[in-house]
């Protein structure tokens, strides 16, 4: 693995973001890395960078822009993804194949605009805080996709009857070899879903190293955990993956969220995977702690769900107290972004504090009281954003 | 136990990562040294620094236990308990009542 040391970011404001917890605070910085520029570090082994959240003004992410997230410190570089093929195998299917980015290359492809969230994205925000990484907003990009349907890569080995899962790996692995290796699985349901895809392109480019070159898993509405990087072992299984990011991690209180598809063969009765996001929103322009005019400003942000789309996002700027109906853009896609705005008008001097809220087209609402869970998933709650204006 | 921290650091030389920085310096204490070792091996020691503000005692107690038993790090009875007890004298917020 190549030594590049990270390197602060010249030329732009290096004040970390108001709302990082004590403890982040002390660790976090910008910092530039190979095909990313200015992302905010947590923590760097394994690597875990955020999305600063100025860059939410836009509805999609630039990849030089787009957050990295790891669980285990073996990342693969490029030069190691030279010789990358893809292998197509298990118990349910007719006989295992291997594709090579070019055969990928020769099947139909399709795209989705769709957001990848972390499951942990705004734990840092949570109060009483949980262990994990401290993340604040900035878990999430929203990216257009491209390459085959995961089905049609399927149909290349054949399914068998009695298929229950899709099982993914990919190139990163752990340190020791007696650590889990980052294994997930998808049933079939989502597996033959046509938005969901192997992709080998990211706004129409190749995906970044640190988001997955060469090939991800694509798994719109779903959180992050699913949408394995540096994809190589596709398992088409007749039984559910039994591991420790199945079985311990990544799961939350059966009933507490919303899903339209449960993950059946990976429930028990206390609890469930964590699949489906959440709807949510985001503030990103006035940051925490700005300033304004009192002649007044525009409140701009974006909003997301798990695949109903977005319908209303309202804005209040004295913390809840009464709200007012955003202007949406257009949609761009059940799964991305849509981005809102509001002129607030001229103000009064004083400290204002601001907060989104949306609503899907299916009716769904952010929670108004965070849903406790043990890994602090799925935080949802409007969150405020003090702005004075002088 | 210093043959341990010793195999432990060896680990962490063989599989520098990418784009790591050095991490930031821990609190000096007994349990200090192993504590490096042990958690660099696998990952930078600054995910004790992002979690020293809220874990308690037992918290970072059941950190240690996790990352032996789910993650499989080389660290026997004894090494768990100096680690645990260094993490919460110098990085534990108070039990909670």
């Amino acid at each position: 693995m190549a030594m590049l040391a990270s390197r602060s970011f010249a030329g732009e404001s290096t004040t970390l973001p108001a709302e990082l917890p004590d403890g982040t605070r002390s660790i976090a910085r910008y910092v530039n890395l190979p095909e990313k520029k200015r992302l905010l570090r947590l923590v760097d082994r394994p690597p875990n960078y955020a999305t600063p959240v100025d860059v939410f003004t836009e509805a999609v992410t630039p990849n030089d822009r787009f957050f990295v997230r790891y669980h285990l410190a073996g990342v693969p570089t490029v030069g190691d993804m030279d010789n990358w093929s893809l292998s197509i195998g298990g118990d349910a299917v007719e006989k295992t194949v291997r594709l090579g980015l070019s055969d990928l290359q020769k099947l139909p492809s399709s795209e989705v605009l769709s957001v990848c969230q972390c499951a942990g994205n705004r734990r840092g925000l949570i109060n009483p805080h949980v262990a994990g990484v401290e993340w604040t907003d900035g878990a999430m990009g929203c990216a257009l996709w491209r390459g085959p349907a995961l089905r049609d890569v399927l149909k290349a080995a054949g399914l068998k009857p009695g298929a229950v899962e899709v099982w993914v790996n990919g190139a990163d692995g752990p340190v020791l070899d007696v650590t889990p290796p980052f294994r997930k699985s998808i049933p079939m349901e989502k597996a033959l879903d046509g938005d969901t895809i192997v992709a080998y392109s990211m706004n129409n480019a190749p995906l970044p190293l640190l988001n997955g070159y060469p090939v991800r898993l694509i798994v719109p509405g779903w959180t992050g955990t699913y949408w394995m990087k540096h994809l190589t072992n596709i398992e088409v299984s007749s039984a559910p993956l039994k591991n420790f990011w199945m079985q311990a991690a990544y799961r939350v209180p059966a009933g507490l969220f919303p899903v339209d598809h449960p993950f059946q063969s990976q429930a028990n009765e206390t609890t469930v995977p964590i699949t489906e996001m959440v709807v949510n929103s985001l503030i990103a322009d006035p940051l925490e702690g700005g300033e304004a005019e009192r002649s007044g400003f525009t409140v701009r942000g974006v909003a997301w769900d798990r695949g109903a789309g977005i319908d209303r996002v309202e804005v209040s700027l004295d913390g809840g107290g009464s709200w007012q109906d955003a202007l949406l853009d257009r949609p761009l896609g059940r799964y991305a972004y849509r981005k809102f705005s509001l002129q607030t008008g001229s103000l009064r001097p004083g400290t204002y504090r601001l907060v989104s809220r949306a609503t899907s087209r299916t009716g769904e609402k952010q929670a108004e009281k965070m849903k406790t869970n043990p890994a602090g998933y799925h935080n949802n709650v409007p969150r405020p954003i003090s702005v004075v204006v002088t | 136990m210093k043959a341990l921290a010793i195999g432990l650091m060896a680990a962490l030389i063989c599989s520098g990562s990418a784009f790591a920085d050095e991490p930031l310096p821990l609190k000096p204490g007994p349990g200090g040294d192993l504590t490096i070792a042990a958690c660099n091996a696998c990952h930078t020691s600054d995910y004790i620094i992002m979690n020293s503000t809220f874990l308690t005692p037992d918290g970072w107690k059941a950190e240690v236990v996790k990352m032996r038993k789910a993650f499989g790090a080389p660290i026997d009875d004894e090494a768990v308990a100096e680690i645990s007890n260094y993490l919460a004298a110098q990085y534990a917020a108070p039990a909670k009542p």
